[in-house]
């Protein structure tokens, strides 16, 4: 039996240039005819070396780097960074700080999951969702755009507090915002929940079983969808999250239909979570009232010799920190985002790791994949939330 | 109170650490840093053992890895310090697990034990030039294809070497020696009259 030919499995490339790879990814897939057998994604298109470039700043010229990890969610790693700063120079962020803090970390999550939810549909083929969410993250950026002049990269949370105190009236309308988001949730769901095509496209791809999340180090929705219920806004209680009242949504199934409902879910407690800190929100200071650390405002500079040195040596030198290392982790809306922050006594980190959610579970996206159809690969990559500015850094 | 940061209930870090020492005398070190976080020191040949014991033991169970972190010390005859940072979603515990290693020595891949060490360990691979021993797949993961040298190395300038463009004569990219218009400027702050570590 000579003539018998191995035949032999197709590989395709999948991306860098492809709209449903959210970015730069390059995947090369081996395919058995549309089955999926092997996903082995080649990163690193959007490497900047960011970890290697903050070791040349000072603690507040590295800030701004955070906001280009993850371009979609830009403040919580801009908190990420700032609490391992702060935890090296052991300062107390005051109450108000903390509560405008968690006000747009929720922001910031709303942001996320809009785009997460949206695009993956988009992916999968309906495009209604993704132009009405597109619309309520502009008006979310303009909120952005409020407090700190940046639609995106806003550099607004920083060590020892948030950059400036919320312009009047931005309470109010976001009050507004917030009453009128609710519908705008009620009618992705009803044009998604019981999408016959939606459904077909989601449930029970890419599932992932509990003890499989662990073992690959997920994170986020991706472990919660897979029913363990962890989130560290609970676990950990950081900020001022142990001072209002929020759900942590679990899913069952752990496929990729459970992970849209947790996201949903998410996006309703985010906004509960907002509305009560807008209640509860309290006066007092916006950042650490310790000019070694947060700059003096402009009006005493006009007649404080002292503070006008002070803004100068930090905004030339900045704060030299404690000579140690943490390692700081935060619920980023896409998951548990790290920061691993070694000082040697002087004004610049010595090395500062950013551990984002996506690498991991980029990495998973060959078992979750495995077996499924071509198709499916990109409900998995929509479903994972994958954004290359954090994956690659 | 929201004030302060994480609060991590000391007295279960504490309980654990001893407890740990207890298991595991002679094999680990056991620090607690700022803010009360666990952080155990192993030797290359035990850290194997160090991890599966964490792993598998009912009151540790850290099941999830979730972050590999590598530290280059020049100065320090084992140049390099690789951090495992380990979370026992169970139990709400973290622990980091501090391991150094040489620039000519390897550590052994842990894949077996963790999966998601997979892309941790050729990350370090990538960037310090750890070689991790019975990794299936160490290929470099988020540089160029073809690049040489370590980047996250003290050593390895943050310019790089190479610079990157597109030739339009010859209708591709090329790769050429780097020529920078301005030196490098690094302004060292710190005072001459302060203590340097």
């Amino acid at each position: 039996m000579e003539d018998v030919k191995r035949i032999k499995n197709f590989l395709v490339n999948f991306g860098p240039q492809h709209p449903a790879a959210h970015g730069v990814l390059r995947l090369v897939l081996e395919l058995d005819g549309e089955v999926v057998e092997r996903a082995d994604p080649h990163i690193g298109l959007l490497h900047r070396g960011t970890e290697k470039l903050i070791e040349y700043k000072t603690y507040l010229q590295a800030l701004p780097y955070f906001d280009r990890l993850d371009y979609v969610s830009m403040m919580s790693q801009e908190h990420g960074y700032s609490m391992a700063v702060e935890r090296l120079l052991a300062c107390k962020v005051p109450l108000r700080a903390q509560f405008i803090r968690v006000i747009f970390l929720e922001l910031t999550r709303l942001l996320n999951h809009l785009l997460a939810v949206t695009t993956h549909a988009i992916d999968v083929g309906a495009i209604t969702p993704f132009l009405w969410g597109f619309e309520e993250r502009e008006k979310l950026m303009e909120f952005y755009e409020r407090v700190s002049g940046a639609r995106m990269h806003a550099a607004y949370i920083r060590p020892g507090g948030v950059a400036q105190d919320i312009p009047r009236g931005l309470c109010d309308d976001l009050f507004i915002f917030l009453s009128q988001f609710w519908r705008r949730l009620n009618e992705f769901e009803d044009l998604l929940n019981k999408n016959r095509i939606w459904k077909q496209r989601l449930v029970g791809i890419g599932e992932v079983s509990a003890l499989e999340a662990m073992d690959w180090g997920f994170s986020g929705v991706m472990l919660r969808g897979s029913g363990i219920h962890w989130d560290l806004r609970k676990t950990m209680s950081y900020e001022c999250y142990d001072l209002v009242r929020f759900q942590v949504p679990l899913g069952t199934g752990g496929d990729c239909y459970d992970r849209f409902l947790v996201r949903m879910e998410e996006m309703r407690q985010s906004v509960g979570i907002i509305q009560q800190c807008l209640e509860q929100l309290p006066c007092g200071f916006i950042k650490v009232d310790d000019n070694k650390v947060s700059p003096p405002s402009r009006a005493v500079m006009r007649h404080s010799m002292e503070s006008v040195i002070h803004q100068f040596k930090l905004y030339s030198e900045g704060y030299s920190v404690k000579e140690g290392s943490t390692y700081i982790t935060v619920e980023a809306p896409k998951g548990e985002f790290g920061v691993y922050l070694v000082s040697d006594g002087t004004n610049r980190p010595y090395r500062c790791r950013v551990k984002a959610p996506g690498f991991l579970h980029l990495q998973g996206l060959d078992f979750m994949g495995r077996g499924h159809m071509l198709a499916d690969i990109v409900t998995i990559i929509g479903t994972q939330d994958i954004v290359f500015g954090e994956v690659d850094r | 109170m929201g004030v302060g940061h994480v609060n991590w209930p000391g007295y279960v870090v504490y309980y654990t650490g001893l407890k740990l020492i207890e298991s595991l005398p002679r094999v680990v070190k056991v620090v607690l840093n700022i803010g009360g976080e666990l952080r155990v020191c192993v030797k290359v040949e035990s850290l194997s053992l160090v991890l599966r014991f964490l792993r598998g033991h009912t009151s540790f169970q850290f099941v999830s890895l979730l972050d590999m972190v590598g530290i280059d010390y020049p100065v320090r005859r084992r140049r390099f310090e690789v951090v495992y940072c380990l979370t026992s979603l169970f139990l709400n515990l973290r622990i980091q697990v501090v391991v150094n290693v040489g620039e000519l020595q390897w550590l052994p891949s842990i894949t077996a034990l963790y999966s998601s060490s997979g892309w941790l360990e050729r990350e370090l691979w990538d960037m310090y030039g750890i070689f991790f021993r019975g990794h299936p797949d160490l290929r470099r993961i988020l540089t160029d294809y073809g690049f040489e040298g370590f980047p996250l190395r003290k050593d390895f300038p943050l310019t790089g070497f190479n610079e990157v463009r597109y030739d339009d004569e010859k209708c591709t990219i090329v790769y050429e020696p780097l020529e920078v218009a301005q030196e490098f400027r690094y302004f060292d702050f710190v005072s001459p009259w302060q203590f340097r570590y």
